[in-house]
């Protein structure tokens, strides 16, 4: 797939300098240098590099943020490729769509995506390395085999390690990647074995890794202020005040443009460390000019969604069947009210950005989970044409969503290019909590029928969520008029009333799933209960024998794999069969999204004071028929299970005067190890293809805890987060 | 003001103001890039570092405090049989998901295994309780504590 010569090379320098080996090597590429001399590296296609000594490069397109992609998708085309782990380096793409296609971490899509692609990029590398061993000893390619790094001829005896194949290799044209067979699972050396990380040994010793750790020659450092209320403009600033502090070279209003997801209004203090660039911010006194947001404050939320879960909704988004016949004809029917607050990513490592711009041309090193559309709003915000833009794609120190973004990446390339010197941004944590996009708060109010035998006959939810004045709900603000559980139920109606409220908000972790489930599956636990059911077996009814609903890759939803999961989970957990002692309980919820079925049960003991101790969570999951790395997927799974705790126990960002109060994690609270319980997971294999797994094992963890709550309390949560002064004994 | 400081067995000579955090004289002034930022007031543990052995936050010590204290960051803990032994068990069990966090977590896990070789589950949980892993590694990390320490990974 060979490029001009000269476009690879460049391309391939590219890479290599994003990529830095053992750490950030920014300014020159180590690899090409020494080679030059000897034999040149065999670039077998897009993503393939054989050196003479052995080693293969495996280039990996998709931002790493902790999910794990920089290593299960070289693992993909090494497995195909048969390439030897140990002799695998793998290089971090640079942003280049034209080369990679979308490069992006998010929606849990890399595995899904590219699964199929991958194993043919690895397997046209093998097909060609088999080529050349099999042209150079007359013999047929289909003759040959291969070990990890090795082509073999058993008939011989003969055998020829990669690297002294690579560069025949690379000569040959290319086959088509359709016709290659790909690998048996069951042959399978790399895919399916726990695989550390291969940044791990970087991790472990402190290598510089990181957006933040970027450094360049000349480099200075910047902070830069926004307003308390979002988007309100620059009145004044003591800008001679900042400038007279000790190491501060710059500082200057930004006027802004293009709103919160492009430049914001504010000010910038650039300065030689980046401390003293914060003592220079600290004498800036800046006024902000009056902005409506100013209104906003989360009592007021409150009271516009009590209003409105008064009033008729705005509008009926499904309705299937007669749910006020159903409702009026059920044996029982129960009503209530769900709420969730806005929470915020609080990735650890604050939003930063390093950017130089020379000679026209800027390059940007980005902890982003989404470098294109980055780079596109710089070119239109800076007036810069795409192609003179470059993109390197940092290792971030955590995603979650947030760094689908990209405002700390335009406020980096404005201010290099006022400061007329590269720059480091670096948002104070402070900035980071009150300049978020925020999971959306919102309100369920929830009616349901049982008929006699306790089955949901009639089921209706009427979802509240904050939007535009126009009825649009804000982003990642919305709920599908699939949501489970419609089409499970005869009566069913979802009506949707929108709040005119303009906190900014986007996609968290599983977004909109990791909120609806509470509420959901919340109520579906109620239902059981005045059912007198067992709460798995109420589930299980209630999934019935359903098999595949919907379209797949669209609106699908396969119900025969959420009981699976749902069996299994209740199998491994002891579920029915293990006697709680008082104030101590067992909850179940199950949830669909991003591709993945999961279902979870938690245990609680809640102390007479209230305060909760999670004692052990057991998940069940059915991502399809091929684990890729285990260790990267119990990993994701555990971790975001303890982040849809987290998320529910002690977090909430709330709004006064148009402003976000929380600034720090003393105020807004994470999970520590002491409050980690153990999360044993459990794969169910189905004979689907594989899908992500970075986020849809968060949405079943907030309404299992819940639910064992009330199980060990008889008190039901909801209202996230759980408040403990609630769940006192007495 | 200029300060003499013991860093990583060398000793470093930087000018700065004193009330710079030990965090940003490492990182900005020395280039030592292990200890991470993550709040600026000592809640979340991904700047610690050790002086003389104990466990600090990095990011809310001003250089004017350090004195004499000798130095210690991630890039050095390795030197020590216990930094080494934490760092081995850290690798094996693939205890990181972004990862920014752990430099934080090993030096925090290596003082408290210089202090206490066998400590049981609640003293783990206590030790490591100040330093947050945004991603939940929390598992792992308990796992790989015991395993440093020569205890079977299930408590």
């Amino acid at each position: 797939m060979a490029d001009g010569a000269q476009t690879g090379a460049s391309r391939r320098e590219a890479i290599l300098l994003a990529a830095g080996g053992g750490g950030l090597v920014l300014g020159f590429s180590l690899a090409g240098k020494g080679e030059a001399a000897q034999a040149a590296p065999a670039r077998l296609n897009t993503y393939v590099t054989v050196k003479p000594d052995g080693w293969v490069e495996v280039v990996s397109k998709n931002p790493e943020v902790g999910q794990g992609v920089k290593t299960s998708m070289p693992m993909i085309i090494a497995e195909e490729m048969d390439a030897d782990w140990n002799k695998v380096r793998t290089l971090q793409a640079v942003s280049d769509p034209a080369l990679f296609g979308r490069q992006f971490a998010g929606g849990s899509l890399s595995i899904p995506l590219h699964w199929d692609e991958l194993r043919r990029v690895g397997a046209t590398a093998r097909a060609l390395l088999v080529a050349a061993a099999a042209k150079s000893w007359g013999v047929e390619a289909s003759a040959c085999t291969t070990e990890p790094g090795r082509v073999v001829h058993k008939a011989s005896g003969r055998s020829a390690d990669y690297g002294s194949l690579a560069s025949a290799a690379a000569a040959l044209p290319a086959p088509d990647p359709q016709t290659l067979k790909l690998k048996a699972p069951a042959d399978y050396r790399i895919v399916g074995r726990f695989t550390p990380q291969v940044d791990t040994p970087a991790i472990v010793t402190g290598k510089p890794l990181f957006g933040i750790d970027v450094v360049l020659p000349g480099m200075l450092f910047a902070t830069f202020e926004k307003a308390p209320v979002f988007g309100a403009g620059v009145e004044a600033a003591d800008l001679d005040a900042a400038r007279a502090m000790k190491g501060v070279r710059k500082a200057f209003v930004v006027e802004g443009s293009g709103g919160l997801e492009a430049l914001a209004p504010g000010v910038a203090v650039v300065a030689d460390s980046w401390w003293r660039a914060l003592k220079g911010r600290e004498k800036l006194n800046t006024r902000w000019k009056a902005a409506e947001a100013s209104q906003m404050s989360s009592r007021r939320f409150e009271e516009m969604a009590t209003a409105s879960a008064r009033l008729p909704a705005d509008k009926v988004v499904r309705h299937d069947g007669d749910v006020d016949a159903a409702l009026k004809s059920a044996a029982k029917t129960i009503e209530a009210e769900y709420a969730y607050p806005y929470i915020s990513h609080a990735n650890l490592e604050p939003q930063n950005c390093t950017a130089r711009f020379q000679n026209g041309k800027m390059e940007i090193w980005a902890p982003t989970q989404n470098p294109e559309p980055g780079r596109q709003l710089v070119a239109k915000t800076l007036g810069l044409k795409p192609e003179d833009i470059t993109v390197h794609i940092i290792r971030a120190g955590g995603g979650f969503g947030r760094r689908l973004s990209n405002e700390y990446m335009v406020e980096a390339a404005w201010i290099a290019r006022e400061a007329g010197a590269p720059v480091k941004l670096i948002w104070t944590r402070e900035d980071d909590m009150r300049h978020g996009f925020y999971r959306p708060a919102g309100w369920h109010r929830f009616k349901g029928g049982l008929d006699a035998q306790g089955r949901i006959v009639a089921w209706e939810d009427h979802f509240i969520t904050p939007g535009s004045r126009d009825g649009q709900p804000g982003r990642s603000a919305g709920m599908a008029a699939t949501e489970f559980p419609a089409r499970f139920t005869p009566n069913f109606r979802y009506n949707l009333s929108v709040l005119p409220i303009s906190v900014p908000t986007g996609p968290l972790r599983a977004p909109g799933s990791n909120a609806i489930s509470f509420a959901v599956q919340g109520f579906i636990d109620e239902l059981a209960h005045a059912a007198g059911a067992d709460p798995v077996d109420f589930r299980l009814k209630l999934l019935g024998d359903f098999g595949l609903v919907g379209t797949p890759g669209r609106d699908g939803y396969d119900a025969a794999r959420m009981r699976g999961v749902l069996k299994k989970v209740a199998e491994v957990s002891g579920w029915g069969r293990t006697k709680m002692a008082p104030r101590q309980g067992q909850g179940v919820a199950f949830h669909f999204s991003h591709m993945g079925y999961f279902a979870q049960v938690v245990q609680v003991r809640v102390a007479d004071d209230g305060q909760i101790k999670v004692e052990k969570v057991w998940v069940a999951g059915d991502v399809g028929r091929q684990i890729v790395n285990p260790s990267g997927a119990i990993q994701q799974v555990q971790g975001s299970v303890l982040d849809g705790l987290s998320g529910a126990l002690t977090q909430e960002i709330t709004l006064e005067n148009g402003a976000v109060v929380q600034g720090n994690f003393d105020s807004y609270r994470l999970m520590r190890i002491n409050e980690a319980p153990p999360v044993e997971v459990h794969f169910v294999l189905s004979d689907n293809p594989p899908t992500g797994l970075g986020e849809p094992a968060l949405p079943p963890a907030p309404p299992a805890l819940c639910n064992a709550i009330f199980a060990a309390t008889g008190k039901r949560v909801r209202r996230l987060p759980v408040d403990p002064a609630l769940l006192a004994a007495g | 003001m200029a300060y003499t400081l013991s860093v990583n067995g060398r000793t470093r000579r930087v000018d700065v103001e004193p009330d710079t955090p030990l965090l940003w004289v490492l990182r900005d002034t020395l280039g030592i890039l292990g200890p991470k930022f993550g709040c600026g007031i000592a809640q979340c543990g991904a700047c610690t570092v050790h002086i003389d052995g104990a466990p600090v936050r990095a990011c809310a010590l001003p250089i004017e405090a350090v004195g004499k204290g000798r130095v210690t960051t991630i890039e050095a803990i390795g030197d020590s049989e216990v930094g080494a032994r934490v760092q081995k068990a850290w690798s094996e069990l693939d205890v990181a998901q972004c990862g920014y966090c752990q430099p934080g977590q090993i030096m925090s896990a290596t003082a408290l295994l210089a202090a206490n070789p066998r400590p049981n589950a609640d003293e783990i949980d206590a030790a490591m309780a100040g330093n947050i892993c945004r991603c939940a590694t929390y598992n792992r990390i308990r796992a790989a504590v015991r395993r440093a320490s020569g205890q079977p990974e299930e408590a």
